[in-house]
């Protein structure tokens, strides 16, 4: 990252915890807000937030590598994430699965090259009474077709 | 907000008639002691599937002798197939929030906290709309209804982890933490967020307080079966024709369950989410209730079309993944139970070796750190066990 970058990074990561508070109960928040900026946390960020919390980068990163919605390595624009669970199964989530990979030319857990969209599973959205789901963002689309479901990833910016 | 998310069925308990902010007007009326007994009298139980008593975690709450106190909402509905909470929080926020100031002033607490799922973030802009409505109507604030009485809710967002829904690891992740679970004791309610006695509370047992405080714990008594009193939100999703939430009474056979959701052809039903137990037809005569079925109230229809073994291929992949990995039985346990269902799905398995798991899983129920790891192992064994012989004949 360049230096400019860091310093971006510096700023926007100090007037998080200013408002947020330097405790450490204020660290989920505080990397739920820098990944909606940056779209996943990276070392330089870690570094910061942990000399703000005072506390070890590792504690830092150990947080994030826990929970399935944070990252620390790079992801794309827009993460796409289908339901894995049985009753989507059932009701053709597999399907819609293939149908993305293939319009994307990635696998899961994968990022297309212009950044643009990360796909992903996720374990139940609790949509269930609505299933299939995608989640898209944080926006929920249910009872989603093939269709459907293509026409909304080419969508994304 | 979406239309199609309406409840099902409104059975008389939680959708009874209900003025918004009475409860907590009437409750800020009452001794503290007074509503303690009142909700120990409707005996009502906590709704997310562990089904403790309320009044037990209230009383212990309010007799710590602490500089703060914390309510929280467990709003982390993760079990696969349950979203009553989602449509609780959608369609009646007012009693979830009521729930929480009532519990607030009992057991003397100012701070109340949501730790909404992070797949639930969507919800998000609206509650916290909710929540500044609430404290224009000074149902929120200092001097709640002109008492002496001071209590404000904020809501905190997870970031993807079913183990979260355990209240010590809920409260790790509040804290800044892995969500990984303690040790109990000490329990929440002496030793809890940030080390304040904490009442750590499900979506719907809060939402069940306001109509008790309006109307008795006799009312209350009046439904469900003698040891399992009022109502459950039962969350119905896979084959059926009308999937969604429904209120029933404690009480309801499986087989009522399939008749109002227009099942057909039913193989199994899968109760409590993956970490529930599947039932065979010839169990559909059982029903919901502490003493019979204890239940979070998730329910998978599975009709005869459906393969037990991918479902329960499913349900361990699951597990394996979002097990926290802290304790040995539940990291390992469950990596092994999952082979051992790849290995019935390959055909390459000798039959002592499945028993052999399945005495694995018994060990696991028993020597697990949390809920997660003494529960996972319910679904390989009650599928294996009560659908062998399509799994095994066909394997």
């Amino acid at each position: 990252m360049c230096e400019t970058g860091k310093l971006l990074r510096n700023e926007f990561i100090g007037e998080l915890v200013k408002k947020m508070g330097n405790e450490r109960k204020s660290l989920l928040p505080i990397l739920q807000e820098i990944q909606k900026k940056y779209h996943y946390i990276d070392e330089h960020s870690q570094q910061v937030v942990a000399d703000l919390l005072n506390i070890h980068p590792v504690e830092v990163n150990s947080v994030i590598s826990f929970y399935a919605f944070l990252y620390d390595a790079p992801r794309g624009r827009n993460i796409v994430r289908v339901c894995k669970n049985i009753v989507c199964e059932f009701h053709g989530s597999k399907g819609i699965a293939k149908a993305l990979s293939d319009e994307l030319g990635i696998e899961f857990d994968q990022t297309t090259e212009d950044g643009r969209v990360t796909l992903e599973y996720a374990n139940c959205f609790g949509m269930c009474d609505k299933s299939p789901s995608i989640l898209i963002n944080d926006k929920i689309h249910e009872k989603v077709s093939k269709e459907t479901a293509l026409k909304l990833i080419r969508e994304l910016k | 907000m979406n239309n199609s998310d309406k409840i099902k069925r409104s059975g008389p308990v939680l959708f009874s008639e209900y003025e918004k902010g009475s409860s907590v007007k009437k409750a800020l009326e009452m001794e503290r002691e007074e509503i303690l007994f009142e909700i120990k009298d409707s005996g009502l139980k906590g709704r997310g599937g562990a089904g403790f008593p309320v009044s037990t975690k209230w009383m212990l709450t309010a007799a710590a002798n602490a500089e703060q106190k914390f309510i929280v909402c467990n709003a982390d509905e993760g079990e696969p197939g349950t979203f009553k909470d989602r449509v609780l929080l959608m369609e009646y926020p007012w009693l979830v929030f009521e729930g929480m100031i009532i519990a607030g002033y009992t057991v003397g607490a100012k701070n109340g906290i949501v730790y909404l799922r992070a797949e639930y973030s969507y919800l998000l802009e609206f509650l916290e709309d909710y929540i500044d409505d609430l404290r224009k109507e000074n149902l929120l604030g200092k001097n709640i209804c002109g008492r002496d009485f001071e209590f404000d809710i904020n809501i905190i967002l997870g970031a993807g982890a079913y183990v979260c829904g355990e209240e010590t690891a809920l409260i790790e992740s509040l804290e800044g933490h892995r969500g990984e679970p303690r040790n109990r004791p000490p329990f929440p309610v002496n030793t809890g967020y940030l080390g304040f006695p904490t009442s750590v509370n499900n979506v719907e047992t809060l939402s069940s307080v306001p109509h008790i405080i309006m109307k008795g714990s006799d009312w209350y008594n009046k439904f469900g079966t003698e040891k399992s009193s009022g109502s459950k939100l039962i969350s119905v999703s896979g084959d059926c024709n009308y999937p969604g939430v429904y209120e029933v009474s404690w009480g309801t056979t499986l087989n009522e369950i399939i008749e109002l959701t227009g099942a057909e052809n039913t193989k199994a039903m899968q109760i409590g989410g993956a970490s529930g137990v599947c039932l065979p037809a010839s169990e559909f005569h059982r029903t919901l209730a502490y003493e019979d079925i204890a239940t979070g109230g998730s329910i998978m229809i599975f009709n005869k079309d459906r393969s037990m073994l991918e479902v329960l291929k499913n349900f361990m992949e699951f597990f394996v993944e979002e097990s926290c990995g802290q304790c040995t039985p539940c990291r390992i346990g469950n990596v092994k139970l999952l082979e051992g269902v790849e290995m019935i799905e390959k055909k390459d398995y000798t039959p002592e070796y499945i028993d052999k798991l399945k005495d694995l899983g018994k060990t696991m129920q028993i020597a697990s750190k949390c809920g997660l790891g003494q529960t996972s192992p319910n679904p390989f064994i009650s599928i294996l066990e009560n659908f062998k012989d399509e799994i095994f004949s066909k394997n």
